[in-house]
């Protein structure tokens, strides 16, 4: 099969339209998975009774699954229970935002751990408010040390957009296969989204690593 | 009940971990303004003491209390039962601790350290901590060091920031524990001769557990010779390090001293 530039030039506006829904997709995603995932992390570590141990099986139950099965149980199943009807790109956010709040929440959890109980012991002689022992001290220790992780699960919940083809979001893969199936040349557009994702996946690790060195000798 | 007139009381204290028993039933009393530093060998227990006075751990049995009121127990009804947190925590705000690690706050700069806790948990304004933390660093020394970051300062200097961070919670109580047990030799002087300083100049009760036998002689009220959980033996400095009674002390006393 020959290359056709043609084709190639001509699916480059519908890949990058869909590289920004993938994007976008990935940052909202993200920011609910930092959030949700200290959220998490915090409850568990409070050993509220039920509410901890809910949280704990909720995050082993979403680990041992796959997310496609997720992002059906939230399309097709909760979102009709609660008698809403958010689009498809808000399920995507949702579905990927919790699915990696589970991974979050652990790498919280390590970092949390981390600091030292001098720490600790320091802020309780001080007579330090809880929350404050949390936003003063603990946080702002444990925080900067797990930014890498952090921005490895980001990388790695872009490269998983693609599975929201299931129920309809335009990602860059999407875009691709529907310019696939105008032309019926289906090597230009693909080969390009993938050197789309290779493009931003790529400088974004660059930087994770060079963040890892630097917080390395926190 | 306790007797007023000490600001620090245990009474019949046990403390285990696991089945390990630290302290058992341990008495001992300290006046107000007193400094009583606690000597022994290692893993008997002195620390426990502190830890323990700072709720840091729990006792088993027996009480502790400070100035005539419980620390560890409150009473409920006709009965007493442990302490809740919220007891622990009114009752905390009176005793400050100066750590061997220092523990600075590593994400605050010097003057930060010191100010948080007199905002946070006493609620002083920032303007009042800030002229109270200044004083005290020129207490310490380190007036010129407000700005720095822990990790700029060397361990002596961390531990002159920790001295005036505790200090500026005002506690009636500060305990020390091995503040100098991880400076290089050459730092130690100096945070001696801050703490003697403070000593000598307010009247703050102190429990200290120090191996500096010659700083422990100069600064301390009274020495208590600590072995297997129990107080051993308990003098004025003079009288303990120069005819001390117990054998246990003396075969202690020989080992450091030799050592130093």
């Amino acid at each position: 099969m020959n290359w056709d530039w043609e084709n190639a030039r001509d699916s480059i506006p519908l890949l990058l339209e869909g590289l920004l829904v993938t994007v976008e997709l990935t940052v909202l995603g993200s920011a609910l998975a930092y959030v949700l995932g200290l959220v998490f992390a915090l409850i568990r570590r409070a050993r509220i009774p039920v509410l901890s141990q809910a949280v704990f099986l909720f995050v082993e139950l979403v680990r041992s699954t796959p997310l496609l099965i997720q992002v059906f149980i939230v399309f097709y199943l909760l979102w009709p229970a609660l008698d809403i009807k958010p689009s498809a790109f808000l399920t995507g956010v949702v579905a990927l935002g919790v699915h990696y709040a589970t991974y979050t929440s652990e790498v919280y959890r390590a970092g949390i751990e981390a600091v030292p109980k001098g720490q600790w012991e320091a802020a309780t002689a001080l007579s330090l408010p809880r929350t404050r022992v949390w936003t003063g001290v603990i946080l702002p220790q444990a925080v900067p040390r797990v930014l890498p992780a952090l921005g490895n699960y980001m990388i790695s919940m872009f490269k998983e957009t693609p599975l929201l083809l299931a129920i309809g979001v335009l990602d860059v893969l999407n875009r691709a296969k529907e310019q696939g199936a105008e032309t019926f040349r289906v090597i230009e557009p693909y080969t390009l989204a993938g050197l789309l994702f290779l493009l931003v996946s790529y400088p974004a690790s660059i930087l994770v690593r060079r963040l890892e060195r630097r917080v390395g000798h926190l | 009940m306790s007797d007023t007139s000490n600001m620090i009381h245990f009474d019949g204290v046990v403390k285990k971990f696991g089945d390990h028993v630290v302290l058992r039933e341990l008495d001992f009393t300290v006046a107000p303004g007193e400094f009583v530093t606690l000597i022994g060998p290692s893993g008997s227990g002195k620390t426990t003491i502190l830890r323990l006075l700072m709720t840091l751990e729990r006792v088993n049995e027996g009480r502790i209390y400070i100035d005539g009121e419980c620390l560890t127990h409150t009473s409920k009804g006709d009965k007493y039962v442990p302490a809740n947190e919220k007891h622990m925590r009114e009752m905390r705000k009176r005793v400050g601790m100066v750590f061997q690690q220092f523990n600075l706050f590593p994400n605050m700069n010097v003057l930060k350290n010191i100010t948080e806790a007199p905002i946070r948990a006493l609620g002083m304004s920032r303007g009042e901590a800030e002229a109270r933390a200044v004083d005290l660093l020129e207490m310490v020394g380190l007036s010129e060091k407000a700005k720095a970051h822990p990790s700029q300062l060397s361990g002596g200097q961390q531990q002159r920031v920790a001295i005036a961070r505790a200090l500026a919670m005002r506690p009636e109580v500060l305990l020390l524990d091995e503040v100098t047990s991880a400076l290089d030799p050459e730092l130690v002087a100096g945070v001696l001769r801050v703490l003697k300083e403070i000593a000598t100049t307010t009247d703050i009760t102190f429990l200290c557990v120090t191996h500096e036998m010659q700083f422990a002689r100069d600064v301390s009220d009274r020495v208590m010779m600590f072995d297997q959980g129990q107080v051993i033996e308990d003098a004025a400095p003079e009288k303990l390090f120069t005819e001390p009674e117990h054998p246990r002390t003396r075969e202690f006393l020989h080992a450091v001293l030799d050592r130093a």
